[in-house]
């Protein structure tokens, strides 16, 4: 078996497991204005205090991940998208220290509070420039980034970043449907079916501009045989679109989210079949970028031995915190 | 504004920036998540509530600490791929995987038990609790583990190839790259040097608190506790710095040049130089005061043996001495200072007095910053003497840096030191403001308002819903109804 396209899946894997679960985090921050002060922010802050962290370490893996396993990538990618991921770090700073600040410093909580929907914006949008930029493609000499300083902004790039706004909020709004009740469920509610017809919009957008970004996209979405067998994909992403709709205005607890989850899942995997071989279009393929059998065996030892650990205190965590954010012990 | 610095400083100042303020609070967690798991041992097996408050008391302080840590970290991760990318390309096979298990085996630990240890006492029961809690304290060792095995392979690298494309490619074995030359001595100093920084802040508070009421029992307890830690840790820890600096003589011996001030060889025994201004144009220390022999006996054992200078390195090798010999005198300073503190409270133990020495408290309380500025200077010794090489002896600093252009870096390092004066600043001056008050029976676990951050384990009044609680302990002094 090929390796590298192991540790290709991996890391797809670990930033799949990212956008999701961070996602749903960097959602809440987004629509947190439209909760009011007090109880309602609060209940929505509390339903991911305790897993907020663990969700992040997702982005050190994707990360770090690519360091380890694609190292070329990584030393492309980064110095490419310089402003987007600076941009990204610091409001991730803001968003993270917000979870505690808000609560040590009363007399200050809307200024946190703008702290937090401020960064976790900042950090969704950052997020998917940066990956617009990757599909749009970026000019790579002698193993250096070779492009100049605003390749990263361009229409696709804020279409990209826009549509990561949109399906972060989704997440996090059906992660609120499920974690609430009352008054501020029907809230969620509410901003879930904006956020999924924004969100559907903006996926549909992105894929048909990627097709036009270069005639490799195309060919791998267009031409037969390869037609047969992703044709499926966006059949399939409709049909789960349309059944999350109908999920979100009914009463439902967790379906919803779900639901936005297998979206994310269908959307990705597009974005893998139209830019497979490449890591970073047009020039290097996975394996042009690819650490050496031993780095990748090393590492893969690792993966094997901690990954079902990880998944399952990661499980057991979201376990212990299961169910409703309440205050049925406050009288 | 920044006319006249070149992208790779940029470069340079960015990372020694975002490096040094993020290691500050790795080097508190690290003590701290370990003090956290032995107050909650120590209630758990004696059933004193005094560990429990202390533990609870002390949790506040991680909770922030800790977040500060976690947002300053991953800006550390992607920092190797913006600034660095020629070293992420070239070194990223070798020390990628090292960087790849510490996310493994220390991230998602500390993060995935973190939730249940800030929040879940109430929802797990006290012996999960308790094992989540050394959950944390194991990630944040496995975290230090794997990242000195990094940085100790960049200062002594061993076990790896060049590849045809100009790669560092691991060799055979792992073993040789992980346990590289330097790493046991720089783990366990880094670590031990983490628990002190974390003594000394606890003993801060303590004598702090003591100075107001030397009745508090909770004061007592952390103070005492942390002055052990003080006369254990601190002789020890010169040790471990002994060995490591001979370990560095081996290894990177213009360092040790550069940290004594040794611009000349002495072929019949070096003088150990106190003090002096290090002059690297004239290649002297001015005004030294110097004790004659005593560096060859130090580093050598040997009163008359002789010790090589800077004159045998060629000038394009050697680290800036000014900087190394001052940082690494900041940090000995420290540290017997640290061992003076540590004998002076044993001394108060025998008389029985040791809650009767407000001088005592008093230079405590002094001390309680200084273990981060010795760790901070101890890591400025470290780096600082290891240029011009990012790669000791084989990729230099300056063949390491991404492509960009100096008003970029400029503008990210502007953006870094804004926000983090602000935001960290803000963040320690939550911290003080908890330290501030005294520790008291029934102390609270981490505040989340009126609702609890999970079904029936928020904070609201009654004795089973604080996240940290004990049913059997008052949990609600009336003064404390409103959130800190």
């Amino acid at each position: 078996m090929d390796l590298t396209v192991v540790w290709a899946f991996i890391i797809a894997f670990a930033v799949f497991a990212y956008v999701v679960m961070d996602g749903f985090d960097l959602g809440i921050g987004i629509l947190f204005p439209t909760f009011n002060a007090g109880r309602e922010r609060d209940r929505a802050m509390n339903s991911i205090a305790p897993v907020w962290d663990g969700n992040e370490t997702w982005l050190v893996l994707g990360g770090g991940g690519l360091f380890a396993a694609f190292p070329l990538a990584y030393a492309v990618i980064l110095p490419a998208t310089y402003p987007l991921i600076i941009a990204m770090l610091l409001g991730l700073v803001f968003r993270g220290v917000a979870f505690e600040y808000r609560w040590r410093d009363p007399g200050h909580q809307k200024f946190w509070d703008m702290a937090f929907t401020g960064g976790s914006f900042v950090a969704a949008l950052a997020q998917g420039m940066t990956l617009g930029a990757l599909l749009q493609g970026i000019d790579v000499v002698d193993r250096a980034y070779a492009g100049s300083w605003w390749d990263w902004l361009t229409p696709y790039t804020l279409l990209t970043g826009l549509g990561t706004v949109a399906g972060y909020a989704l997440l996090g709004s059906t992660w609120l449907i499920w974690k609430l009740d009352g008054d501020e469920q029907a809230h969620a509610r509410k901003l879930a079916v904006r956020a999924a017809v924004a969100t559907i919009a903006l996926m549909g957008a992105v894929s048909l501009y990627n097709i036009t970004l270069n005639a490799e996209y195309a060919e791998h979405w267009l031409s037969a045989p390869e037609i047969y067998w992703v044709a499926p994909v966006p059949v399939v992403t409709a049909i789960i679109a349309i059944s999350m709709l109908r999920a979100i205005t009914r009463e439902r607890n967790s379906k919803p989210f779900w639901l936005a989850i297998a979206l994310f899942f269908l959307g990705m995997s597009g974005l893998g079949v139209t830019i497979w071989p490449y890591v970073v279009p047009p020039g290097l393929t996975i394996w042009d970028a690819a650490a050496p059998e031993r780095s990748q065996i090393f590492m893969l030892v690792g993966v094997a031995i901690t990954m079902p650990l990880i998944i399952a205190y990661t499980v057991w965590a979201y376990w212990v915190f299961r169910g409703k954010v309440a205050d049925e012990g406050y009288h | 504004m920044f006319d006249n610095l070149d992208a790779l400083l940029l470069a340079r100042i960015q990372f020694a920036f975002t490096v040094s303020f993020h290691f500050f609070f790795p080097a508190f967690s690290i003590g701290l998540a370990s003090y956290l798991a032995v107050l909650e041992g120590l209630w758990l097996k004696t059933g004193k509530s005094v560990y429990l408050d202390l533990f609870k008391y002390w949790l506040k302080i991680f909770a922030i600490a800790f977040a500060m840590g976690v947002v300053s970290g991953i800006v550390m991760s992607y920092q190797f791929g913006t600034n660095w990318s020629v070293f992420s390309d070239k070194a990223g096979p070798v020390i990628g995987p090292l960087m790849a298990y510490e996310v493994l085996t220390a991230f998602f630990l500390e993060a995935g038990f973190l939730g249940v240890m800030l929040f879940g006492m109430n929802k797990v029961g006290k012996k999960l609790h308790f094992a989540a809690t050394l959950m944390v304290a194991l990630g944040t060792f496995v975290s230090a583990f794997w990242i000195l095995s990094v940085n100790s392979w960049m200062q002594t690298p061993t076990g790896y190839e060049i590849g045809a494309n100009g790669q560092f490619l691991p060799g055979p074995s792992w073993w040789d790259i992980v346990f590289n030359p330097s790493f046991p001595y720089r783990l366990v100093h880094t670590v031990m040097a983490a628990y002190l920084t974390t003594a000394f802040v606890v003993g801060a508070v303590g004598a702090w608190h003591l100075l107001k009421d030397r009745a508090n029992p909770h004061a007592r307890k952390m103070f005492s506790m942390a002055m052990w830690m003080a006369a254990i840790v601190t002789p020890a820890q010169i040790f471990a710095g002994d060995m490591h600096g001979l370990n560095t003589l081996e290894h990177q011996p213009a360092k040790v040049m550069a940290m004594e001030g040794h611009y000349q060889s002495h072929p019949e025994g070096a003088p150990l130089i106190l003090f002096g201004i290090p002059d690297s144009e004239a290649k002297t220390v001015r005004y030294a005061i110097e004790i004659p022999k005593l560096s060859s006996l130090i580093l050598k054992h040997d009163l008359n043996a002789p010790l090589a200078g800077l004159d045998t390195i060629p000038d394009d090798q050697e680290p800036p001495v000014g900087t190394v010999f001052w940082s690494f005198r900041v940090m000995i300073g420290i540290g017997f200072a640290m061992l003076g503190i540590g004998l002076w409270s044993l001394w108060g133990r025998v008389r029985g007095r040791l809650y009767d020495m407000p001088w005592l408290h008093r230079a405590a309380v002094l001390m309680g910053p200084s273990g981060f500025a010795a760790v901070l200077a101890g890591w400025i010794t470290t780096e600082v003497g290891r240029q011009p090489y990012v790669i000791y002896g084989v990729l230099r600093t300056a063949d390491a840096a991404s492509p960009l252009d100096a008003p970029a870096v400029a503008a990210s390092l502007l953006a870094f030191v804004l926000v983090y004066f602000t935001v960290f600043g803000i963040g320690v001056w939550y911290i003080l403001k908890l330290m501030g008050k005294a520790p008291h029976a029934g102390e609270y676990g981490v505040k989340r308002g009126d609702v609890g951050p999970i079904r029936t384990a928020g904070i609201t009044p009654g004795p089973t819903q604080n996240p940290g609680g004990d049913e059997t302990l008052p949990t609600h002094a009336p003064d404390e109804k409103e959130p800190v």
